[in-house]
């Protein structure tokens, strides 16, 4: 399943450069540059922490790094809010558990 | 850390937020031949524009039939053609006693020491809260148009929009586009709020607007798949958008000391203006959705109003000329703010305005 627009009336679909990151371990491609939250839910990802006290999923929701709701451990730190962050080629994604450790 | 004056650290404006409103400010001050840096803490320059893939409307002065991301590149390139630098990735932490701003970039402080500032940072989208709505797959309708238009990806297949404004109309259109399913617009008003133009564009598309309804409820395991929306309607979804209203970015202008005002028809709280955009910080002007929730077009010119008045201010322009460019940009401004649309928006500025003068005649009583 993808969530890729692989097709659009209005806007060019650039080929891109395809990346490979690590989400829970497996290997996913992403396109170079791209923000890992939307690398991640075009393969259908949108569970990237359980919170702190109840475990609740929680994802994307302003997109634009204001309200570090989609924040994930990334390359071994906690807290990098993901909307805001490129990917890279070999980058390792984990969901984060409450407050995060330091891998 | 100490700035030597006469250094690369000195600029005459510093201009923060490379969206609209910046970029018309922009292409003013550094066209008059002031030293100008724009800085965007985004990694793209243009803000909301190259999101924006729908043409805009109004007058030949104002892009009419031109889309949005096609208008950002005609700004960038005039912006730069002007002699503007322009700094990404750089995030504007404060403002110092000195008038120096400290901002980081690289995960490094500098600083930059401006003669005047424009802030251009825009809006922030609101949210209402209901339960289920920190599931995943709800988002803002902002974060679903850069998922799909700027990054190619959908948040969502079913999805049901929030609110029947401008941003909730275009963006269930734009993702029409990208091949969604937009199940519903659900508006608590009694009629849809944006404009008729994008009404009839997503109602010609077939998608049905439930007016008077609220959203009670949204569940799923993980992730959203149900929605409970008043009026015993339920839709089966993927993803839940919210486009209700946006607010002004007030945080910088509260650091820099800016007196704040409350405006509803504008937003909410936004700092206090006069009509050349000055805040009650003598150095500091405001101009596109800080300065109060429009659109494109008057953040444009809001922008060219603050940049003129701040080279005019610093000496670049002389006062004549100065003052036919402002008449020029605001002349167009109340173009944009007429009609049944805008004269609410035209009546809520100039209460800003004279709420502004009041101030001061008080201070100086």
């Amino acid at each position: 399943m993808t969530n890729r627009v692989l097709n659009h009336p209005i806007l060019k679909i650039k080929k891109k450069n395809l990346v490979t990151i690590k989400f829970d371990g497996k290997p996913y491609s992403a396109r170079e540059g791209e923000p890992i939250a939307s690398a991640l839910m075009s393969h259908g990802i949108l569970i990237h922490r359980r919170t702190h006290k109840t475990g609740e999923n929680r994802g994307v929701f302003c997109g634009i790094g204001q309200c570090n709701d989609c924040v994930m451990i990334v390359d071994g730190i906690p807290n990098v809010r993901t909307c805001v962050t490129a990917v890279k080629d070999g980058m390792s994604i984990e969901t984060q558990n409450g407050y995060g450790t330091w891998i | 850390m100490v700035t030597v004056p006469g250094s690369e650290n000195d600029i005459d404006v510093l201009i923060i937020g490379a969206g609209p409103a910046g970029l018309g400010a922009a292409i003013e001050s550094a066209g008059s031949g002031a030293s100008v840096l724009v800085m965007d803490e985004n990694s793209l320059p243009g803000g909301q524009l190259f999101k924006q893939i729908h043409k805009f409307f109004g007058s030949e002065d104002h892009f009419a039939g031109v889309r949005g991301f096609e208008i950002g590149k005609i700004l960038l390139e005039q912006a730069r053609k002007a002699g503007t630098m322009i700094k990404l990735d750089s995030k504007v932490l404060g403002l110092m006693d000195d008038g120096s701003v400290p901002y980081m970039v690289d995960e490094k402080v500098k600083i930059i020491r401006p003669r005047k500032i424009i802030i251009a940072v825009g809006g922030k989208e609101n949210t209402i809260p209901f339960p289920g709505w920190t599931l995943p797959g709800i988002m803002t309708a902002g974060a679903a148009q850069t998922m799909t238009n700027i990054h190619r990806t959908l948040p969502g297949k079913k999805i049901l929009m929030v609110g029947s404004g401008n941003v909730g109309l275009i963006v269930s259109y734009h993702l029409i586009q990208a091949g969604a399913v937009v199940v519903g617009i659900i508006d608590i008003a009694n009629e849809i709020s944006g404009y008729r133009v994008h009404a009839d564009k997503i109602q010609r598309a077939g998608v049905p607007v439930y007016l008077n309804r609220k959203i009670l409820s949204a569940t799923g395991s993980g992730r959203v798949d149900t929605v409970n929306i008043s009026g015993d309607l339920e839709f089966k979804v993927d993803s839940v958008l919210l486009a209700v209203g946006l607010s002004p970015l007030t945080d910088l202008a509260r650091l820099f000391g800016c007196r704040i005002c409350y405006s509803k028809a504008l937003g909410g709280f936004m700092p206090l203006h006069d009509e050349n955009l000055l805040t009650t910080n003598k150095n500091v002007y405001v101009c596109g959705d800080v300065a109060g929730i429009e659109e494109a077009n008057t953040a444009l010119d809001e922008g060219r109003l603050a940049g003129i008045s701040a080279v005019m201010n610093l000496g670049y322009l002389d006062p004549a000329e100065g003052t036919r460019r402002k008449q020029e940009v605001i002349k167009r401004l109340r173009e944009l703010r007429r009609g049944m649309y805008g004269e609410k928006r035209e009546l809520a500025k100039k209460r800003v305005v004279s709420e502004y003068k009041k101030m001061f005649l008080n201070n100086e009583a």
